[in-house]
């Protein structure tokens, strides 16, 4: 499939800002299940291209806005080839190292609940990708998907306990639910065609990357209850929704911050 | 016990020439001079905290005025084992953060490495200049006998100290010319210059001119801000704080009255989740937006590399030698103290049942703070010890009590021995340097095996004879 994406996120200060700086992980790599055909991004209209490659295999951009800043807009658009890996991440240039992901960060700190969690997901024994895919199905099941409900920075074991959540909360308790079990496990930022957060607030989509043995890295997004087909797009990796942010913000000065996003994606050549 | 200067038949030869001199001088004398070295320090305005020691950044260390002195042969030794520990350190800094091929062969475990916190995601896959990370390596050796040396741990990231080496050795000069015209003492004058070398030599790029090096300070409320600003004084490179740099186009530059300066090498001497706030904590007013991504696209050296830190937690420690072996394929030549590691279930429970005749360290843990001598304990600290152990075994391990060596000392007792440790900073770039010298910490009280400065501890002069 092809899938045209324009991601446009607005900062407005409010008095303006002597200077915004942004760090920007918005350029989808390369790798087996997708091909970007044409990528763009920019910030105020000035085309920025990355500075390096992360060990994720996610290309980096930094860019600084100075002097009386009111707003910053940031605009990633273009267009990306997908294909149904079912999930499977094939010949992505990465250097990071699944023992690596094993780490807890504050957001995906296991619980007793996560971990029993964990441990119900391998009741009814199978391989270690059946028991993955019950482990997704239980997410999806226990954490029902519900905006506003959560925010940016609650973690694992809340969003659990609470019931309800987005799909950074789904991804972050299938990601501490892994790492309780010792399977490597990653947070993945992208885009989603049919994604369930959809409507006029639709931002980016989030699921978990884990790593299976054998198989390699296999993504599971519990908001969907389903493993990444052609309709997702993925855009970088971390350890969890902070880590993989795909834009990070620093400013000098003390302006009030508004913030606006805007996601559109569509098969190409059905673009509204 | 081992004392460095009397032997069983007078005193040992690398200590003669101060044996005399002690004898000539005498105690009044000594005592006189003791007190006008204090006040040339207070004058100089030294003040001094050894890296994570914490304390009262206005606080004089006491200086004692009897050198320790290293033979020319037992320095050799030394310094093949401080050099061959650097190498190791560096050669294990750069495989963790590619392949990871010490751990793939079984010799270190992963999740010791991925899963510290030292250990920066952030730089994996990065090639710094000359594949080194850690530029300043301070070892910290003890002696248990006349050619027995052990290594209590390795500092990687920023080891401070080193002002000390230098001021000791100025006032020692300024007020003993004598001792040093009748004692072939090498000199650690060149030590700044040697940094600075060392700095240059990891320039990203080299053009006509000398490429523009920095020291990056938190600020004058940081402990060991005197010498922050003494070595980029020494130097003769810029001392900044965050808001002196910026980066633009891709490159970090200093603001100067006369326009901006781009800058080649920071030596910083800010912890690493400091560095950055678009990359690590974002509430952070030490570092330098956009930093890392310049490091990152090769535009700018950070000494030392962020993440440095991994290759001297204490757990870490204890396969250095392992280390040694594994990418030099040589055998150490400084031992490491025997250590148990509470997160292996042998250890733990060797530990906990020997709690009496173990040192107990937290694993990151610094200063002398959160340790438990087990000799010296009350049977309360040791059971206190016993529930921390059991409650997270990985934030401990233990060694024996050593029986550190002793230097003579002036005391209020008159001259005394009293223990000691050495921290040699050694210099890596394109080339090794290692100054002939050292900080030696010396524990002022009677018995007392602690030299932390914030604890009771004092420093000397080193001297390595050249003859």
């Amino acid at each position: 499939m092809q899938l045209a994406i324009r991601h446009r996120t607005r900062y407005r200060y409010d008095p303006a800002v002597a200077a915004v700086g942004v760090r920007l992980k918005l350029y989808p790599p390369t790798f087996a299940a997708q091909h970007p055909v044409a990528w763009t991004v920019a910030v105020n209209g000035v085309a920025v291209a990355p500075g390096f490659r992360d060990g994720w295999g996610d290309q980096v951009a930094t860019h600084f806005v100075r002097g009386e800043v009111a707003a910053v807009e940031i605009e990633a658009a273009g267009v990306v080839d997908t294909r149904d890996e079912a999930g499977v991440v094939r010949g992505l240039r990465e250097a990071v190292r699944p023992g690596m992901c094993l780490r807890a960060t504050p957001r995906t700190e296991a619980d007793s609940a996560i971990a029993a969690l964990a441990r119900e997901a391998l009741e009814d024994g199978g391989t270690q990708l059946q028991q993955a895919h019950r482990l997704q199905d239980l997410v999806t099941a226990r954490i029902a998907y519900r905006a506003g409900h959560t925010d940016g920075a609650t973690t694992a074991p809340v969003a659990l306990a609470s019931g309800a959540g987005v799909c950074q909360d789904h991804a972050h308790v299938v990601i501490a639910a892994a790492r309780s079990l010792g399977w490597p496990a990653r947070y993945v930022a992208g885009y989603c065609l049919h994604a369930e957060d959809g409507g006029d607030d639709v931002a980016t989509h989030a699921w978990a990357e884990l790593w299976l043995d054998g198989i390699g890295w296999v993504g599971f997004d519990a908001s969907n209850d389903l493993c990444p087909t052609d309709a997702y797009v993925r855009l970088c990796a971390g350890l969890d929704a902070f880590d993989a942010a795909p834009i990070r913000g620093h400013v000098e000065g003390a302006g009030a911050e508004a913030l606006d996003v805007r996601v559109a994606i569509h098969p190409a050549g059905a673009e509204q | 016990m081992f004392d460095e200067m009397n032997g069983d038949d007078g005193a040992r030869p690398p200590y003669c020439g101060v044996a005399h001199w002690l004898d000539t001088l005498g105690l009044a004398t000594l005592d006189g001079k003791r007190r006008e070295a204090e006040t040339l320090f207070r004058r100089s305005g030294i003040t001094f905290a050894v890296y994570g020691e914490g304390g009262d950044p206005e606080r004089l260390i006491p200086f004692d005025l009897i050198p320790r002195v290293f033979g020319r042969d037992e320095w050799q030794r030394l310094a093949a084992g401080i050099v061959q520990r650097a190498r190791a350190l560096n050669a294990f800094l750069w495989d963790v953060y590619h392949r990871g091929e010490i751990l793939r062969a079984g010799v270190v475990p992963e999740a010791l490495v991925y899963r510290n916190r030292a250990f920066l995601p952030e730089m994996v896959g990065f090639d710094p200049p000359g594949r080194i990370y850690a530029h300043i390596v301070g070892i910290d050796l003890v002696r248990t006998g006349p050619g027995e040396f052990r290594v209590l741990e390795d500092n990687c990231r920023t080891p401070s100290g080193v002002s000390y080496m230098l001021e000791n050795r100025e006032i020692m000069m300024r007020m003993f010319p004598e001792l040093f015209a009748g004692n072939r003492v090498e000199p650690v004058d060149g030590y700044a210059d040697q940094l600075r070398a060392t700095l240059e030599d990891m320039a990203p790029r080299h053009g006509p001119r000398a490429p523009v090096c920095v020291v990056l300070t938190p600020g004058p409320f940081n402990a060991a801000y005197y010498e922050h600003s003494y070595l980029a004084d020494q130097m003769g490179a810029e001392l900044v704080e965050a808001r002196d740099l910026f980066v633009d186009d891709g490159a970090l530059w200093m603001k100067t009255t006369r326009g901006p300066t781009r800058v080649d090498v920071v030596y910083r001497r800010i912890d690493d989740e400091f560095l950055d706030p678009l990359v690590f904590r974002p509430d952070s007013y030490l570092g330098v937006a956009g930093l890392m991504d310049v490091y990152r696209a090769g535009r700018v050296t950070l000494v030392s590399a962020p993440g440095a830190g991994v290759a001297d937690d204490k757990a870490v420690y204890c396969y250095v030698p392992e280390m040694i072996r594994f990418y030099l394929g040589e055998a150490p030549v400084l031992e490491n103290v025997p250590t148990w590691q509470c997160a292996l279930p042998e250890h733990r429970d060797h530990v906990l049942t020997h709690l009496d005749e173990l040192v107990v360290k937290e694993v990151h843990g610094s200063g002398g703070y959160g340790m438990l001598i087990g000799p010296r304990a009350s049977a309360a600290e040791r059971a206190e010890f016993a529930r921390k152990i059991a409650h997270d075994p990985a934030a401990f391990i233990a060694q024996p009590t050593l029986s550190l060596s002793t230097v003579p000392t002036l005391t209020p007792r008159g001259i005394a021995s009293r223990h000691v440790d050495f921290r040699p900073f050694c210099l890596v770039g394109r080339q090794i340097r290692l100054t002939p010298g050292g900080l030696t910490r010396v524990a002022l009280r009677e018995g007392s095996l602690v030299v932390n400065s914030s604890q009771g501890g004092g420093v000397k002069d080193t001297w390595v004879l050249s003859e």
